[in-house]
């Protein structure tokens, strides 16, 4: 044993490479992997009457997702909805945040940071599925109730992803210093002034981190929509119904590379405000 | 200014928890239309869904699925995390970024991903080993940030002192690190743990055909309307007992109030 650990003391490359091989094959083999595997398969397609995967290459499948008009529609469709989720929530989410990292006490903080993140964890489907009953005939939302439909999605999407914005916004705000906030105050900016100048550059990259989460829960979901939706649908349901009832699986991995090529877009697009480092 | 501040704070927080309450109403309401507000109260849906067969055996696959899930996550999770915090190697960001991308990437990517791998390109049935496969796939990155938190905030001097009193590297790992690194562990795995708990959208792709955890047997009977008092109790059994999970994690380690998801 000893021999072993003086062994390992002596080699630092060896011991990072131990250190690493185990969660690389996890994730590099397994999952970047399937994720290869996944954009394969959709240059494949199945036969029309099995129903069994053909291994023959070709881009009818893209050019099916391009051209076919319905799909256009669900891509924007869905791309839209993201987004304004995404902003809905960071404009929610900014103030409650700057309520509870800098006007709270240490003590109110900490309990604040619990009772945002409890939620969070209450089964999605739980949520989802209260949305549903409040906005039902009578539900206890029926009043203001839009019905199901693209309203009723953006509502319960900005609903269910809400913590995952003001958490990212709180700890960026947690450590930008009160002392820059006194001196714009000092130097005789205004509220405004200040947010604009100094508050919104400084905690920038923590909102994209949390829009990252809302942006790409948004754009795979599929649950709400089936939920809350009535007819209309976002990509997830084209690759869900492609591969349950269709059973089309290499339309439905062309399908699902549209989130991802957005999704690695944006975060390359995000890489550099520095993004990454806050989720 | 402030005060306009705390208000928006105020009705945040009744908007995230008023749909929770509605639910948990809902599972006493004697009414099965649960108009609302509720006129009667009744105990009835509780006793019924406590001796739901299908209900119970989902609960016991979530949490078969959700430990096997936490085990992978821990070792993996860590190891990666000593890793990256204690080495600067080429190649360090795409290795930090693959961990992240199966939960940055959507969910549904990430079912299909696996679900083709599985099925097509290896030729595997569906199961519960393919369940918590996926599972832990998420599941590190959670570990690895809790772990990375400690790890960044108790330096290495003491185990620098551990190697200097003549302790060898595991000895230090037993007697120094693993200590320091406990309650981090203990975090990072509930958190896991509760991830896994609450995961659908991987789960519908990956589970073997016939199998049920609880969010997907809520699924399977949400739209059924004689089962809708069941299903309400359950969402209530979740709501409540997911707040220990969270709770727990925010006490053992100070550290992991930073993240979003994680």
């Amino acid at each position: 044993m000893t021999a072993v650990s003086a062994f390992f003391y002596r080699k630092p490359r060896l011991r990072l490479g131990f250190l690493l091989s185990a969660p690389l094959l996890w994730l590099g083999l397994a999952y970047l992997g399937a994720l290869a595997a996944l954009f394969v398969t959709a240059f494949w397609h199945t036969d029309a009457f099995t129903g069994q995967v053909v291994i023959e290459w070709s881009l009818d499948n893209f050019k099916t997702l391009f051209t076919d008009a319905v799909y256009r529609t669900i891509t924007f469709r869905t791309v839209g909805i993201a987004a304004l989720v995404t902003v809905i929530d960071a404009v929610i989410a900014f103030p409650m945040a700057y309520a509870m990292a800098k006007l709270a006490s240490p003590r109110a903080q900490r309990i604040l940071v619990i009772a945002v993140m409890t939620p969070l964890w209450a089964s999605y489907l739980v949520k989802a599925y209260a949305w549903r009953s409040m906005l039902s005939g009578n539900g206890a939302l029926s009043w203001l109730s839009p019905g199901y439909g693209v309203t009723a999605t953006i509502m319960t999407l900005s609903y269910l992803w809400l913590p995952y914005m003001i958490l990212p916004i709180y700890a960026g705000l947690d450590r930008l210093p009160d002392s820059l906030v006194d001196a714009s105050g000092d130097l005789g900016a205004r509220s405004l002034r200040t947010f604009r100048s100094v508050i919104l550059p400084l905690t920038f990259p923590a909102i994209v981190a949390g829009s990252i989460f809302t942006f790409s829960l948004s754009l795979g979901d599929y649950i709400a929509v089936k939920i809350v939706g009535g007819t209309s649908q976002m990509l997830g349901n084209v690759v869900y119904d492609n591969i349950g009832a269709a059973n089309n699986l290499p339309f439905a991995a062309t399908v699902a590379t549209v989130p991802v090529v957005i999704m690695l877009v944006y975060l390359a697009a995000v890489r550099r405000t520095g993004a990454l480092d806050n989720l | 200014m402030r005060k306009l501040l705390w208000t928006a704070l105020g009705l945040g927080l009744a908007v995230i928890y008023f749909p929770l309450v509605v639910v948990l109403l809902n599972s006493f309401n004697a009414d099965t239309t649960f108009g609302f507000p509720p006129t009667r109260f009744t105990l009835e849906w509780w006793s019924r869904a406590a001796a739901n067969e299908g209900a119970l055996h989902a609960l016991w696959t979530s949490v078969e699925a959700g430990l096997a899930a936490t085990a992978i996550a821990l070792v993996l999770g860590t190891m990666a995390a000593f890793a990256l915090q204690r080495y600067r190697f080429f190649g360090r960001n795409p290795v930090s970024l693959l961990i992240i991308l199966p939960i940055a990437l959507p969910g549904i990517v990430t079912g299909i991903a696996l679900n083709n791998a599985f099925r097509t390109i290896l030729g595997i049935d569906l199961g519960l080993l393919t369940a918590i496969i996926a599972h832990a796939t998420f599941c590190i990155v959670v570990v690895f940030n809790n772990v990375v938190a400690r790890l960044r905030r108790m330096g290495g001097n003491l185990e620098e002192a551990s190697m200097d009193l003549g302790a060898t590297g595991f000895t230090t790992f037993r007697l120094v690190t693993f200590p320091m690194l406990r309650s981090a562990l203990l975090a990072g795995g509930l958190l896991a743990f509760a991830l896994s708990f609450d995961e659908i959208i991987v789960t519908t792709f990956t589970l073997g055909t016939g199998m049920e955890t609880l969010p997907i047997w809520i699924y399977n009977n949400l739209f059924r309307p004689n089962q809708a008092p069941i299903v309400n109790v359950v969402a209530a059994v979740l709501i409540v007992a997911s707040t220990v999970p969270v709770y727990l994690a925010q006490r053992l380690s100070g550290d992991t109030a930073s993240g979003g998801r994680l």
